[in-house]
């Protein structure tokens, strides 16, 4: 008897992409670019983080069609993102063939309310978090993979090392709980008794979790895994950059080799401007993503 | 006893809990020199398109095929497999591998296999999977599926399979590596 779409297979495959980067791509020549580069899979949008945001607007599920011609373009795994609790566009999603749906925080939510429950679908998700009570409550709805949600398109990293020092304070902390404390995490949390319990007895998340969110070169990208990422998500880092193709490259080469200081230091070498970026403060509540759905 | 495990990109830390469970060390295997004083290598899952521009980029390529070539023990799965598999890529098993051979993740599945030697059933996790559509006639066919396709393989000193042993809590693929393979290998370091 053979089974699809089982947690096992879900969390498995992001287990596949650990040490890896994952990019943004918003045609077939970027996928093409990403793969070249060693991404170990593309995310395939119609706009990246910072142009959505220049853009404003409702920022929506990308054009079916232009997922397929990215996911015939290359053989590494291809991801979308779909609104928040937007069961349809995930749905549409899968039945193209999607490899991961992103229920991102970067386009605009349809449910205040509600996630969608990822446990009925055959497709895996990956969800963003600031905290481990969002985390838990992410995979609680299904969620296999998970990523800090840090500040899309800023190219500023201070908001996703914020988050992935949280969720690994919380786990410390979690982990040196006693029973009756374990009882106050879960209700301090708003996540489930049980897996709160899981993060005690394992020490760690049951799923992966990725850095997001303002990674824009190499160094930050091996100052997220030092932080312990289980691998790197970079949204408009790579090709808002004056040189997509060796900032993809030397961006996998540090994510790869996160404390030879030596090489990334050669790897950085001339690599021309990254993204601009935008300072955190700059933003008004309503401009920060990370806020919604929580 | 220490055996490497490849860590450019991937399933390594379930790789080298599964070692640790066997009683071995591991060794995590970044650049050529670590590859002193190991006595076998695991080529983890992954995406076998990364790990092989990293094993370029990093000049691990050529000394690992050497090394498999004049008889290392290697065990791969998955990516693994697909990189043993590819003469241009590492070499050393002699056979036709289809990369993402069942399809995309939706069509990756969990399934108990029967397995030439384990008197239990094996519980395969295909994940994007490759499968070896044929392999000559120097190739031990460990495990095929009902429809023929081949999942896991032996060819004196390497062992692929396409599911993820990794991934499970049998380790009886681990222990064939390192009681087995490893305890009678011809490698000689010269």
């Amino acid at each position: 008897m053979s089974k699809t779409g089982t947690t096992l297979v879900k969390r498995g495959m992001a287990q596949m992409q650990k040490g890896g980067v994952i990019m943004d791509v918003v045609n077939v020549e970027q996928a093409k670019i990403a793969e070249n580069a060693g991404a170990v899979a593309v995310m395939a949008l119609e706009r990246v983080p910072s142009d959505i945001r220049a853009a404003g607007g409702v920022a929506r599920m990308s054009d079916p069609a232009m997922v397929e011609a990215i996911m015939d373009a290359v053989t590494i795994p291809v991801m979308a993102k779909a609104r928040i609790g937007h069961i349809a566009e995930a749905r549409i999603l899968e039945s193209i063939g999607v490899d991961y749906i992103d229920e991102s925080e970067v386009l605009t939510p349809a449910d205040d309310t509600y996630h969608i429950n990822k446990n009925e679908f055959q497709v895996p998700f990956v969800c963003g978090c600031r905290d481990l009570g969002e985390a838990l409550r992410r995979i609680d709805e299904g969620a296999t993979m998970l990523r800090t949600k840090g500040e899309p398109g800023t190219g500023n990293i201070v908001e996703a090392v914020r988050h992935m020092e949280k969720v690994n304070e919380q786990i410390t902390q979690v982990k040196a709980a006693n029973h009756n404390q374990l009882v106050m995490f879960a209700r301090n949390l708003k996540a489930p008794y049980e897996l709160v319990k899981e993060v005690h007895d394992s020490g760690k998340l049951p799923v992966v979790n990725f850095a997001a969110g303002g990674v824009a070169t190499p160094a930050d990208a091996a100052l997220m895994m030092n932080l312990g990422a289980d691998g790197i998500f970079v949204g408009s880092g790579i090709f808002h950059s004056e040189n997509p193709a060796k900032f993809a490259k030397a961006i996998v080469t540090a994510t790869a080799h996160p404390t030879d200081y030596a090489l990334i230091a050669e790897i950085s070498k001339n690599l021309g401007s990254p993204m601009k970026g935008i300072e955190i403060s700059t933003l008004s509540a309503e401009q920060k993503m990370a806020n919604r759905g929580i | 006893m220490v055996i490497g495990v490849l860590a450019l990109q991937g399933a390594v830390s379930e790789h080298v809990n599964m070692l640790s469970q066997c009683g071995v060390r591991a060794k995590l295997i970044k650049e050529p020199a670590d590859l002193q004083d190991i006595e076998g290598i695991i080529i983890p899952g992954g995406e076998s398109t990364t790990i092989y521009k990293l094993l370029v980029s990093e000049q691990l390529l050529q000394p690992l095929k050497n090394l498999i070539q004049n008889n290392f023990p290697v065990f791969g799965t998955c990516a693994g497999l697909v990189l043993l598999a590819q003469q241009e890529s590492l070499g050393g098993l002699n056979g036709e591998v289809k990369r993402n051979g069942f399809g995309r993740q939706r069509e990756s599945f969990e399934s108990l296999i029967d397995v030439e030697g384990f008197t239990e059933p094996f519980h395969g996790v295909f994940i994007r999977a490759p499968y070896l559509k044929e392999v000559s006639s120097d190739v031990k066919v460990l495990a095929t599926l009902v429809d023929g396709r081949i999942v896991a393989a032996q060819q004196k000193n390497v062992l692929v399979t396409a599911f993820h042993p990794e991934l499970t809590m049998d380790n009886r693929f681990h222990e064939l590596f390192v009681k087995q393979m490893i305890a009678t290998s011809e490698f000689v370091d010269n």
